[in-house]
């Protein structure tokens, strides 16, 4: 086995589990059932999708220079992402959006 | 001084790094130059200091690196399952974490790791408390993030 087989099964098989984690992180966006709690289906997209396709650019990348450009975009991606999270989450709460609550999902006073 | 010889050490490193140019002289005096304008404007525009340079956090922060990407790993397969679940099992909450950083570079590191772990997010940052809003009662750890608070003041205090 050669290091190009190698590299090209390690790659897909990133490609393949990160392209699933984006997806299953759509599918907790469209599924959960608040604000808050969609935005938990959002993080898996921003760290496992995004991430795991990024290390496997890296190991199709053609020299050394593109891949220190690939871990510059994980590194930043990796402090930038949060940071929109939470401007988000933080923006609602600022506003009184409550979340739910509990294991049957009420909202704070409601009492049905 | 010391910090902005830093500035000058690692914006050059990743001027090169990214243009790939080390041989054509003009390229070369252009990157001095952009360098320079940088670094003017970072100390001009007060940028210098502890929060902008933040020395302290190394080398720890590699650790910490690695550390976080294993929990986040951990923490994606709980929230995967989550919404592949055909009745998922949810229990959002708001809860208060314990802020151990003192630094404002530690309080940003710490904040993010949370939002960046699927499942738990920081709704609100305040002065000794992080108002955390977890998916489920296993994903609201509170000792385990306060754990990861201990390990963010222990970079910053550089042990």
């Amino acid at each position: 086995m050669d290091w190009g087989l190698i590299r090209d099964i390690l790659a897909w098989a990133l490609f393949l589990i990160g392209g699933a984690a984006v997806v299953v992180g759509a599918l907790g966006i469209v599924r959960f059932p608040d604000f808050y709690t969609r935005l938990h289906g959002a993080g898996v997209t921003d760290t496992a999708g995004a991430e795991l396709m990024i290390f496997a650019m890296m190991l199709q990348a053609p020299n050394w220079l593109v891949v220190a450009k690939l871990g510059f975009i994980a590194i930043f991606l990796g402090l930038t992402s949060p940071v929109a999270t939470h401007a988000i989450a933080h923006a609602a709460w600022m506003v009184g959006f409550k979340p739910m609550e509990g294991p049957d999902l009420r909202y704070d006073g409601d009492r049905s | 001084m010391g910090r902005i010889l830093a500035l000058i050490v690692v914006l050059t490193a990743t001027w090169l790094l990214l243009s790939g140019y080390f041989d054509k002289p003009l390229l070369l005096a252009f990157g001095v130059g952009s360098v320079a304008l940088a670094t003017w404007l970072a100390v001009r525009a007060g940028m210098a200091d502890g929060d902008g340079l933040p020395g302290h956090i190394f080398p720890g922060i590699f650790g910490y690196m690695l550390w976080i990407t294993v929990e986040v790993g951990k923490a994606n397969l709980i929230v995967a399952r989550q919404a592949l679940a055909v009745e998922p099992k949810l229990s959002p909450k708001l809860f208060l974490v314990p802020n151990p950083p003192r630094t404002s570079v530690g309080k940003v590191i710490f904040g993010n790791s949370i939002t960046l772990t699927p499942g738990t997010v920081t709704v609100d940052l305040r002065e000794d408390e992080i108002l955390v809003h977890g998916l489920t009662e296993d994903l609201s750890d509170v000792a385990g993030l306060r754990d990861m608070g201990e390990r963010v003041a222990r970079i910053e205090r550089g042990s």
